[in-house]
């Protein structure tokens, strides 16, 4: 699914600068569900936004799906970015104006998908995340769990061959963190790959392998007995 | 192409914040009205101007007699001043193509009658170039000819009021009106932009008068313009050559300021062109004010929108917005808002002038109003403005990693 090679990423702060990726290198494969782990600074944010294409490396080699990313124009990079990933936030993402439907409508619509199609896909997905009822509601009328659903059901709309989630229960309590992670757990279960970056042990501990960062390098890389969500909510 | 989703994303935009379109819109408003009503007001004014000048040649010069006031190379003080008609011929000679048109004038007020009606009315007796000097349009009929003069004849050429009010808008041509006891042919009647006053005059021959109400040669006064290619200091300079000449005629002293009285136009309109291209100027700097005003405050007003929407575009762009999309979602947003704006402006301020407008004229603003090119010209030029304000910060925004402004909060 993904190849990286060498991945160097330094910030500019003032005159020096601060080298945050020091050379990763990471292949994940289809239907993995990867937890990528590190305390803050480790530098696992900055991975995921490049493997996102939020961001761009300074150097080192990265391929997703057969496909070098390197040196993309915006327009290919929008392009890409619609095509293969979806994205699941800590804070959920949602634009405020537009109701569940359309905010999971949205990558469809850069996808160039007719309106009613889009509209019809969107309301499936709803559906998937439990949410048909709630299509309506403008994200301040939703709770927490429920926004980060919508966000759930807007990353899979444009069907992407890889999920990547910023600290998806980062925003939520317990409960509810087990909830969207079991639901998680499930789209893995149907194919999906899925790569994480949490701080939480027990929520890395329901992906099926976790990669530990410290300082910009890989500390660790081990497959674990994935725990289901389920059981504990 | 008409891109049907592209306008949904946009009225959704401006729908759900509403403040911030208000905002904006209200900015743009507010600049085109002001500038509607401001250009408007200072029109009215100019058309108080132009209106309380009139028509009237603007390099005439009227020559007045009065008494003397010093006693001068023996004669006494208190001297009344008489012109004859030899004077006019005397200023024609001594002057020649400086004067454009000189007429000499008698004036008197007679009670006018036609067939039971009747009614007092101004007596100018006057030669043919009067015409030209007072501007007078003939509507009918012909103006006081050469041959008129020569033969003394009782024509009468009468203002439009006149054929109004005594033949109630007949045909006056060729019958006979009543002055004051003698009976005149109406030969002409004429129009004056200048108002009603100008045209509840009658016209006659100034050798008629003379003869028929004294039989002599004395006029009035001397009413002249000086030709046309001269600037107003040549004019004046002639103004000042022309009272030291007549003072010499008349053996009045040069000090004398009641004897001989010239009025010159040419003063006058000096102090006109200044105060008109002031006023110009006025207008002008009020115009460019508020456009500069308005352009301001809708270029900060885009920096802020975007601004705000900075996490949206991230959004976006995360979901696979291209950048020229992110660009003309906010550019035609903010064109189509401030266009309705400003439309709204323009209406709203062309409204109040129409409204407002006549209760004006008592400040000395009449007809204040913007031509529709103007106001136009003006909101195209907030538009435009507007866009370049909006364009050069979206495509800022457009090129921002989303990761960047993902973060912002």
């Amino acid at each position: 699914m993904l190849k990286i090679n060498q991945l160097h990423k330094s910030y500019p702060i003032g005159d020096s600068s601060l080298h945050v990726l020091k050379g990763i290198d990471l292949s994940v494969e289809d239907g993995e569900m990867v937890a990528i782990m590190g305390s803050s600074g480790s530098g696992k944010s900055t991975l995921l936004n490049i493997i996102g294409m939020l961001d761009e490396a300074d150097s080192g080699d990265y391929i997703l799906d057969g496909l070098p990313i390197k040196n993309l124009t915006e327009k290919k990079a929008a392009v890409y970015r619609n095509k293969f990933l979806g994205f699941i936030f800590q804070s959920f993402n949602l634009i405020n104006y537009k109701n569940a439907l359309e905010n999971v409508a949205l990558p469809l619509y850069y996808q160039g998908m007719k309106r009613k199609e889009r509209q019809e896909l969107a309301m499936f997905h709803l559906e998937k995340v439990g949410l048909a009822d709630w299509a309506k509601h403008l994200p301040k009328e939703l709770s927490g769990g429920q926004n980060q659903r919508v966000a759930i059901a807007r990353a899979l709309a444009a069907n992407p061959k890889l999920l990547l989630a910023d600290e998806p229960t980062g925003a939520l309590d317990t409960t509810t963190s087990y909830e969207i992670m079991a639901f998680i757990q499930q789209l893995n279960d149907e194919g999906k790959t899925i790569l994480m970056v949490t701080h939480e042990e027990d929520i890395a501990n329901m992906c099926k392998r976790i990669v530990r960062l410290r300082d910009g390098v890989i500390m660790e890389d081990k497959k674990v007995k994935q725990i289901r969500a389920g059981q504990h909510v | 192409m008409f891109d049907l989703d592209l306008w949904r994303e946009i009225f959704q935009s401006i729908n759900m914040n509403r403040t911030r379109s208000l905002l904006s819109g209200f900015t743009v408003s507010f600049a085109i009205l002001l500038f509607a009503i401001l250009f408007g007001i200072a029109n009215g004014l100019q058309n108080t101007f132009e209106e309380a000048f009139g028509t009237d040649a603007n390099n005439s010069i009227v020559i007045f007699p009065g008494k003397t006031t010093k006693a001068h190379n023996g004669l006494q003080a208190g001297r009344q001043i008489q012109f004859k008609s030899e004077d006019r011929e005397f200023i024609k000679d001594k002057f020649g193509d400086k004067v454009e048109y000189i007429t000499s004038k008698v004036n008197k007020n007679v009670t006018a009658s036609y067939d039971g009606a009747k009614n007092n009315y101004q007596l100018r007796a006057v030669h043919p170039e009067y015409m030209f000097i007072e501007n007078n349009k003939i509507s009918q009929g012909r103006y006081i000819n050469q041959n008129d003069l020569n033969n003394k004849s009782k024509n009468a050429v009468i203002g439009r009021i006149i054929n109004d009010e005594l033949f109630f808008k007949e045909n006056a041509i060729g019958k006979y009106i009543n002055l004051s006891g003698i009976s005149y042919k109406v030969v002409g009647v004429f129009t004056d932009d200048e108002g009603d006053n100008e045209e509840r005059v009658i016209y006659i021959p100034i050798t008629t008068a003379q003869f028929v109400y004294g039989n002599n040669d004395f006029i009035d006064f001397m009413h002249l313009t000086y030709n046309p290619e001269m600037n107003s200091n040549q004019a004046l300079t002639f103004g000042t050559t022309l009272t030291k000449s007549l003072k010499e005629r008349f053996s009045v002293a040069r000090s004398d300021q009641r004897a001989i009285r010239v009025q010159n136009m040419a003063q006058a309109t000096t102090q006109v062109d200044i105060m008109t291209s002031g006023l110009t100027v006025i207008i002008l700097v009020i115009g460019f004010g508020t456009l500069i005003a308005g352009i301001v405050g809708i270029s900060n007003i885009m920096i802020f929108i975007v601004k705000e929407r900075t996490k949206e575009i991230g959004i976006r762009k995360a979901l696979g917005a291209s950048p020229k999309s992110i660009i003309s979602i906010i550019l035609i947003e903010s064109i189509l808002i401030t266009t309705i704006a400003g439309y709204l402006g323009l209406l709203i301020g062309v409204g109040v002038l129409e409204l407002v407008g006549p209760s004006l004229e008592v400040y000395f603003i009449k007809d204040p109003s913007v031509s529709n090119n103007l106001v136009f010209g003006a909101t195209m030029t907030l538009i435009i403005a507007g866009a370049i304000a909006g364009y050069l910060p979206a495509k800022k925004a457009s090129r921002i990693k989303p990761i960047v402004a993902l973060r912002n909060d």
